[in-house]
């Protein structure tokens, strides 16, 4: 699905500079639920900012479902970013002003798709997540949950190659954390590829492979085999469920 | 995708209201200012006869005093008006294609239709080119001929509104309608017109409105017709009766040629030299040989039409739509970077940066436009005022139609709007389509 080699990025201003990866290397194979764990600091974001071209790399190669991702201009990285990666921030970064429905259908805008394919997609995201009956509310509408759901739906509803989610349970308590990681086992039980940046060890657990980021490097890395963890596929939520 | 730009420039709008409204104003105030000045200026320096305005001149003969000029402010130039003597000899002698000799008078009209009150009709005692010329446009009838100025025949030209006035509009050709004591049949009914500049008389205002009604330009001698308008002497004159006034080195009256060659134009100048220096041998015309052909737009500017202050200020108006566009760049950055974050999240979603750049530009572009519409609103409601205020002031006709909102101006307005949003919003739609998507999601 993607491969990082020997990727470094440092940050730097007129008196530091900040070294954020160094030589970092990581495979991930299609329909991989990868968690990328460490300390605050480690790198972990930078990684996942990289990961889904929101950032630019100082050296190394990168290779995105099969093509050099390194070298692309500002507009091929957006083409990309809106055609194959999802993302799922801890703060949701839902539209404060956009209801569920246009939330969702903010990727798929740019990708110049037609209203009627648009909104078929986004029916079927929010059907996933079970917030049809949402679709007209407002985020401020919605509780932390419910925000992250939208914020799922809109990642999936462009069936990207790659899902990036950045402590997608981070401003959830533990019911409404548990309930998202069990959507995004389920959709990891339908093929998506989901690679987590989490610091929390329980949820780490959750995933096929864990990798550890210490000071910009992998310190625990396991290439890429076979699923070798348990995977728990759960039923999705009932469509009007509300959580939290 | 610009139905989409455009809903978001709407609601974008609408979650700011305060500073939105602003931008606007700020805008519609600049554009305002502007159309009231480009108004004004555009209604002062419009050509009013494009199609001959390089063939009809305005003769100039410097006539006046060896001791001093006509205009200490501007000794090079001569008087605009001829004594009678001179404009008889020059119309007399035939030098030109075509010219005419005219002065404005008035009589008290008389109508013959029940209901209409007598009133005090301005005249143009003009000889009878003056209609082929100035290409002036006849609703019912015609002009009259040479015979008629020499008679002078009792034939009248009446405008359009005036027709409408005394005969309700109908052809009034072949009726008749006393003037003073003297009864004249209706030759001609004009169309509706009004050159703006008046340029073939620019003594009494030169926005005002055309005369009432012409008249053979032989009826001024011989009814001893006044002259409403301009009579200058340089000399104490006698005046004891309307011969010495005519004998006089009193100017009061224009004339024009046609001259359609630069040759014809360069014969006549010979002409009129030739004749000032006959003049000058007959002891008359003490100044130095000093007379000038005027086409018209040199007859505008010699006559100040469009004065210089006028193009100073719209120099100031668009230097005011240029402070007011940077206050607006000044809030568009603001109220981009304070939305930059929304602005990075949707980069992240798949936003190129020229996706962002026309967002933002739409919105910008709605900015500008509305701020023009209110912009022409505040100037209809300035030039209103103006007429209100001024109106009284001039003569008839003239600030209504210098403060008119033209149609070329509300479109000129409306693009200078455009332009003026698409200036203003360029550089914040740049810097703000320069965002980095990833700097503001953990903050957002």
């Amino acid at each position: 699905m993607f491969e990082m080699t020997q990727v470094t990025k440092a940050y730097r201003t007129d008196l530091l500079e900040t070294h954020a990866l160094r030589e970092f290397s990581l495979k991930v194979g299609k329909g991989e639920f990868v968690a990328v764990t460490g300390p605050s600091g480690s790198g972990k974001t930078t990684f996942l900012n990289v990961a889904g071209l929101l950032e630019t790399f100082d050296s190394g190669s990168y290779r995105l479902d099969d093509v050099d991702v390194s070298k692309l201009d500002d507009d091929a990285r957006s083409r990309v970013r809106n055609h194959k990666i999802g993302f799922i921030f801890q703060s949701f970064n839902l539209i404060p002003d956009l209801n569920v429905f246009d939330n969702v259908d903010v990727p798929l805008r740019y990708r110049r798709m037609p209203a009627g394919e648009r909104r078929e997609r986004i029916n079927s995201a929010l059907d996933l997540v079970g917030l049809s009956s949402r679709m007209k509310h407002l985020p401020s509408q919605l509780s932390g949950g419910q925000q992250q759901r939208v914020a799922i739906a809109r990642a999936l509803a462009g069936d990207p190659a790659l899902l990036l989610a950045d402590e997608p349970t981070g401003n959830l308590d533990s019911l409404m954390a548990r309930q998202v990681m069990d959507l995004l086992e389920q959709i990891n039980g339908m093929g998506a590829t989901i690679v987590m940046v989490t610091h929390d060890p329980e949820l780490a657990r959750r995933a096929h492979r864990n990798v550890q980021v210490i000071d910009g490097q992998i310190t625990d890395y396991k290439p890429y085999e076979a699923h070798s963890a348990s995977v728990t596929v759960l039923h999705p939520p009932a469509a009007d469920a509300t959580y939290g | 995708m610009f139905a989409y730009d455009l809903r978001l420039a709407l609601d974008s709008m609408k979650r700011h209201p305060g500073l939105s409204a602003l931008m606007v104003l700020a805008i519609a105030l600049g554009i305002a200012v502007c159309t009231v000045t480009f108004t004004i200026y555009h209604a002062m320096a419009t050509n009013p006869i494009p199609d001959k305005s390089s063939q009809l001149y305005a003769v100039t003969l410097d006539t006046w005093s060896a001791e001093r000029p006509y205009d200490d402010d501007k000794p090079d130039l001569p008087p605009q008006l001829l004594t009678y003597r001179d404009a008889t000899y020059l119309y007399g002698a035939k030098a030109a294609p075509r010219s005419v000799v005219m002065y404005k008078s008035g009589a008290l009209l008389l109508p013959e239709r029940n209901g209409v009150k007598p009133f005090n009709a301005q005249l143009r005692v003009t000889s009878h080119e003056f209609f082929p010329m100035f290409d002036v446009p006849f609703q019912y009838g015609q002009g009259w001929d040479a015979a008629a100025d020499a008679g002078p025949q009792p034939v009248v030209v009446l405008n359009h509104e005036t027709n409408a006035k005394v005969f309700g509009g109908e052809n009034s050709v072949g009726r008749t309608l006393k003037l003073g004591k003297i009864e004249y049949r209706v030759v001609g009914v004009l169309q509706p017109w009004a050159p703006s500049p008046k340029f073939f008389d620019l003594n009494n205002g030169s926005f005002e409105d055309p005369e009432d009604a012409y008249i053979p330009y032989g009826w001024g001698k011989a009814l001893e017709m006044p002259v409403y308008g301009n009579t200058n002497c340089w000399k104490p004159e006698s005046g004891d009766t309307y011969q010495d006034f005519l004998n006089s080195e009193c100017i009061w009256l224009q004339f024009w040629a046609e001259l359609p060659t630069i040759a014809d134009r360069d014969r006549y100048q010979a002409f009129i030299d030739n004749y000032a220096r006959s003049q000058k041998a007959a002891g008359r015309m003490p100044r130095k040989l000093n007379n000038v052909l005027y086409d018209v737009g040199q007859w505008l500017d010699r006559n100040d039409v469009v004065q210089k202050d006028n193009r100073v200020l719209i120099g100031i108006a668009l230097l005011f739509l240029g402070v007011c566009l940077v206050n607006v760049v000044g809030l568009l950055l603001a109220k981009f970077l304070n939305a930059a974050p929304l602005t990075g999240l949707r980069r992240a979603l798949g936003a190129s940066r020229r996706d962002i750049i026309r967002q933002h530009m739409t919105e910008v572009l709605l900015i500008g436009l509305t701020g023009g519409v209110l912009g022409i609103l505040l100037a209809v409601g300035g030039l209103a005022g103006i007429r209100a205020i001024y109106g009284s002031d001039f003569t008839r006709g003239s600030y209504e139609r210098l403060t008119e909102i033209d149609p070329v101006v509300v479109l000129v307005t409306l693009a200078l709007s455009l332009l003026a949003g698409a200036i203003a919003g360029l550089y914040p739609s740049w810097r703000i389509g320069r965002t980095a998507p990833a700097v503001y999601l953990k903050t957002q």
